[in-house]
């Protein structure tokens, strides 16, 4: 059982549940490589999937493991809403729940939705992106699917590369994997580099190939395009000659390192097409992965459903 | 009331024994019979069949591990932990025997029905338990192959405990309140 009622942050998660947590995905990944993929367990509870910013892969994963878990589904995205006729976060949700539902998916524009609403309505909430905060799903995802990769997290040396200043990916990921114990370092251009990034025991460099030389795995996160609201960069050309990763880059480094994407790719930018399809990328197994994680943190926070009623 | 010894190692040897001829006498060789042993607690009688049987019979027959975690009716009620499942054989048209340490409320046993059907459809499904508690069912679910029946009251608590050797004791106490 979990510490927590409602999946905020990786910050509020012990190591205890993050273990619990990958331990569960790992049979629920067993489960959807099965000839029947769909297990019954949620089959009394609704989950209402909340987007008030744009997603594909997120949204369709949760919706994925919601139907694989037996929950009944609804999908909800801002563009087409009241929301566009002014009506509060938190009034949308409690007439949401006011037909009873459950559990909450939310993925939200602002940092901290999520813990907002989390204080306000009676449903576990699960953070789903919010701002530039967090993704604790992508976090959990990416740990196990390093985890199914090179068979443990303690000690193992992760670099995340790109726009760490808007990404709440990379914040997610500092957290989880620090808290498993393995070795973390951040890597691009100084404007996208949080001034005070080193306090949460990270690494910082500048250099990508002395970056790579010390990894064993490289996140290279997406150039957030629609983030950016100044230049902090002077043209994409650069950062890709600067920042991403090709074939010849990979084959000139001294060893095998495994190379991430939380996606969508730009391809030619974060990373070339033969790396995105080469043998070092697990780009597909971390979305296999996702379905699993999440079943797994919403059978676990479905699990405490009924002791704050 | 101090814990009661109600099997013994010895006896648990003898009753594993006539378990395992009372499912060659259904069973023939096996070749079409698979053994599911019930996680968590089924395992370890599963596998002691098996090793049994295979000695027996001089050849291996095919046994799996069954976890029914995701498919129980109490998931929100206690912490579960889920266990692997390891079945790498379709059960289509096999004769499949359930084994599970304590037959109870029946509740497992009707999980692990339903998590049978998603790897294939099997001829048949029996069941064997080594400690069959018969008056506390909640569901109309009996089993073929029984160790020992124990006519325990609700208010007592049956401990199965296995030594490194791979043999069972079972005792009986009170549930601490």
């Amino acid at each position: 059982m979990l510490s927590v009622q409602h999946l905020l942050g990786i910050k509020y998660l012990t190591k205890e549940d993050i273990t619990t947590i990958l331990h569960t995905a790992d049979t629920f990944l067993d489960v959807i490589n099965r000839p029947i993929k769909k297990v019954p367990s949620l089959r009394d509870i609704t989950i209402v999937n909340l987007f008030f910013e744009n997603s594909t892969r997120t949204r369709l994963s949760f919706e994925l493991a919601e139907k694989r878990l037996s929950a009944d589904v609804i999908n909800f995205s801002a563009s087409s809403s009241s929301v566009s006729k002014g009506e509060t976060l938190v009034d949308t949700v409690n007439n949401i729940l006011a037909m009873k539902v459950d559990m909450v998916v939310m993925r939200h524009p602002k940092p901290g939705a999520a813990h907002f609403l989390s204080q306000r309505v009676n449903a576990s909430i699960i953070n789903a992106g919010d701002g530039a905060h967090e993704h604790p799903t992508q976090a959990l995802l990416d740990a196990f699917t390093i985890k199914r990769k090179l068979g443990d997290l303690a000690g193992k040396k992760v670099v995340i590369v790109g726009d760490i200043l808007h990404s709440r990916v990379a914040l997610s990921n500092i957290y989880c994997l620090k808290a498993m114990g393995a070795e973390v370092m951040v890597c691009g251009p100084p404007t996208l580099i949080p001034r005070h990034i080193g306090s949460l025991g990270v690494l910082v460099e500048t250099d990508l190939r002395k970056a790579l030389e010390w990894c064993d795995v490289a996140n290279m996160l997406r150039i957030q395009l629609e983030r950016q609201d100044t230049q902090y960069f002077p043209s994409l050309r650069e950062y890709a000659m600067l920042f991403g990763v090709s074939g010849s880059l990979l084959k000139s480094l001294s060893k095998e390192i495994t190379i991430m994407h939380p996606g969508p790719i730009n391809r030619g930018v974060e990373i070339t097409s033969d790396v995105a399809d080469g043998n070092s990328s697990i780009i597909l197994n971390q979305v296999e992965s996702g379905v699993a994680v999440r079943m797994a943190v919403l059978y676990l926070l479905a699990g405490r459903t009924d002791e704050k009623m | 009331m101090s814990p009661r010894l109600i099997l013994d190692q010895l006896r648990y040897q003898r009753t594993l024994t006539r378990l395992c001829y009372q499912l060659i006498e259904n069973h023939d060789d096996f070749d079409n019979s698979v053994i599911l042993g019930l996680q968590p607690r089924g395992i370890m009688l599963g596998r002691s069949l098996k090793n049994r049987l295979n000695s027996l019979l001089g050849k291996e027959i095919q046994y799996g591990e069954l976890d029914t975690t995701f498919f129980r009716d109490d998931f929100r009620q206690k912490a579960l932990v889920p266990q692997p499942t390891s079945i790498d054989f379709v059960v289509d048209d096999k004769k499949v025997i359930l084994v599970d340490d304590v037959l109870f409320t029946g509740r497992s046993i009707r999980a692990a029905l339903d998590a049978l059907q998603h790897f294939g459809r099997p001829a048949s499904v029996e069941l064997l338990v080594l400690i069959d508690r018969r008056l506390s069912r909640h569901v109309p679910i009996q089993p073929d192959y029984v160790g020992l029946t124990v006519d325990a009251v609700f208010s007592e608590k049956v401990v199965v405990q296995w030594s490194e050797n791979g043999l069972a004791e079972v005792e009986l106490k009170n549930k601490e309140l």
